[in-house]
């Protein structure tokens, strides 16, 4: 499938803005999962972090969001503090969220998923318009519930609603999971078409074609903490941290990962 | 008297308890469904519903009906209000462990049970009902009637107002921007939260939205019953068999098992004993909680 051309979003005007993690630890419970872990991301830079399941992506994912507290270290956006912020203040700072496995409420419609994407923001039309004409299939199921779609179009839903905040930052957790081809291009393209709008991704991905195709920089998680980091161009040429960190010929030589959530 | 007459009124009575306990329910159920708190407190809440409008209609002159209109609005307002704060200042702070909720809950009972002794008093009040006309049920001419059939217009008035209460709530949750948001909240607190919902604000209100349904199914009550402060234990008992029944979470599960356990308390009240039907809605709950125990209407456990 090609997708059609991206519709354009305002252009949000942010300069320089950085999201910047330092230092933070984070715990489930008595047992840490982040140490000290650090990243930042400039408007339209892909960013993506890579690394074998438990290295603890996705709860570095969650402690920006604010859903897991960072217990040391801090988390800011242009300079202001999101890790002491209630969880639900930090959407209102413009970072939007597709969590893993999409999280959508499924028992809700298509459409009743937009307007909770849709509730920090005072005039909705005119986005949830945007969306619809970015992810027509959405509009085909307006009144369907959200579990009723297939797997592909659930993820439409999850991005249309995390799109819905229109974004500075967006956090993406492995959004081509279990998708067909013409499905993850259709995301890539999406993605893409948020970088030419001064949009800072995080992404989360296995697929390393994926992400070597469209992210800027790449960095590599172990056991909670940053390992390495590099360029997509440079790994393109020299794949070995690709092999050191997620590299399955490897991965036997590598430290077990804590048994935790991911 | 016939059986079919009496049958006719058994089901009548049995229409204006289903009524009320499907208020009542509904309020614990949303409060189970959002918030996954086991309410022990909330016959209580009932309770005080119906003091608080028997202190409202006692204090307010003039005819029946403004000190119960007026009832109708306070009552549900206050004990809403006391909810919230009961949620603000002690559930909150327990982080909505199911353990201790309950147990923080059962220590609530006891603070507005013993609070209501101490300033309602241990004697039932009774509030006169706003209008209560006889009405004779014409259709069983010649049928051998001995005290003659009839209803009152103030059981008819508690069955269509709960029937509008009801679908106001309905429409409340599902056409309302609170509703979509106590949805939400319910579906999944972690994804809320990162679309921007206070989840903390929106168990308060819904805390505070189900003892008021509770309140409010006790004013509508309490003219036919008299208000005390022990009345807070059947309405809890039976909140808890329809919840169980109908399916935790479950609106629609909730008031058809009201409308089972309402109409078969009312019925066998009638020709056996209450004893009977207590006996029987306890069964079914042994029996729904052995053979289908998420419930009638409840969806499996994930």
């Amino acid at each position: 499938m090609k997708s059609a051309p991206i519709p354009m979003f305002k252009l949000r005007i942010w300069g320089d803005r950085v999201l910047e993690v330092s230092g933070i630890d984070c715990f489930y419970g008595d047992v840490q999962i982040l140490r000290g872990m650090s990243l930042s991301a400039k408007p339209g830079e892909i960013l993506c972090l890579l690394g074998r399941n438990g290295a603890g992506k996705t709860t570095t994912l969650k402690s920006i969001m604010g859903l897991v507290p960072a217990r040391a270290g801090s988390i800011t956006l242009d300079n202001e503090r999101l890790d002491t912020l209630p969880a639900h203040e930090v959407p209102k700072r413009g970072v939007g969220y597709v969590p893993q496995g999409r999280r959508l409420f499924a028992e809700m419609t298509v459409a009743e998923n937009i307007e909770v994407g849709l509730l920090t923001r005072s005039k909705g039309a005119e986005t949830r318009e945007r969306m619809l004409t970015l992810f027509p299939r959405l509009r085909d199921r307006y009144r369907q519930r959200a579990e009723t779609l297939s797997g592909g179009e659930q993820q439409m839903l999850a991005m249309a609603r995390a799109l819905c905040l229109e974004p500075r930052v967006l956090l993406l957790d492995e959004p081509t999971e279990g998708l067909q081809p013409s499905m993850i291009s259709l995301i890539r393209d999406v993605v893409v078409g948020l970088k030419e709008q001064d949009v800072a991704t995080i992404l989360v991905e296995q697929r390393i074609d994926a992400v070597l195709s469209i992210a800027d920089r790449v960095v590599f998680m172990e056991n909670g903490i940053r390992r390495d980091e590099a360029t997509a161009e440079a790994l393109r040429h020299d794949p070995s941290l690709i092999n050191r960190y997620v590299g399955v010929s490897q991965a036997a030589a590598i430290d077990p990962a804590p048994i935790s959530p991911t | 008297m016939d059986f079919g007459p009496q049958l006719f009124l058994a089901s009548l009575d049995g229409m204006v308890t289903a009524a009320v306990l499907a208020l009542t329910a509904l309020g614990l159920s949303l409060v189970f469904g959002v918030m996954r708190v086991v309410n022990v407190a909330h016959g209580e809440f009932f309770m005080l519903g119906a003091v608080i409008a028997w202190f409202v209609a006692s204090n307010i002159g003039g005819h029946a009906a403004i000190g119960f209109i007026a009832a109708l609005i306070i009552a549900p307002l206050v004990v809403g209000a006391i909810a919230a704060a009961a949620d603000w200042i002690v559930l909150k702070r327990l982080d909505y462990e199911p353990e201790a909720t309950i147990v923080a809950t059962i220590g609530l009972l006891y603070i507005l049970q013993q609070g209501a002794l101490v300033t309602f008093g241990p004697v039932a009040q009774a509030v006169e009902p706003p209008f209560n006309k006889r009405i004779e049920i014409p259709w069983f001419e010649g049928a051998n009637v001995g005290w003659g059939l009839f209803t009152t217009s103030y059981k008819l008035f508690v069955i269509g107002a709960t029937i509008a209460i009801l679908i106001g709530v309905w429409l409340l949750l599902s056409r309302t921007k609170i509703g979509l948001v106590m949805r939400a909240t319910q579906l999944d607190r972690e994804t809320a939260q990162a679309f921007g919902i206070p989840v903390e604000k929106v168990y308060a209100l819904t805390f505070g939205f189900g003892a008021a349904l509770a309140a409010l199914a006790a004013v509508l009550i309490v003219p036919i019953q008299q208000a005390d402060y022990l009345m807070g234990g059947d309405p809890l008992l039976l909140s808890f068999i329809v919840v169980i029944i109908g399916g935790l979470g479950s609106l629609r599960g909730t008031l058809v098992a009201a409308l089972i356990i309402g109409m078969s308390d009312g019925i066998i009240s009638v020709f056996f004993t209450p004893t009977l039907a207590k006996i029987i809605a306890t069964l079914a709950v042994a029996m729904v909680l052995v053979f289908r125990p998420q419930g009638l209407f409840g969806a499996k456990a994930q």
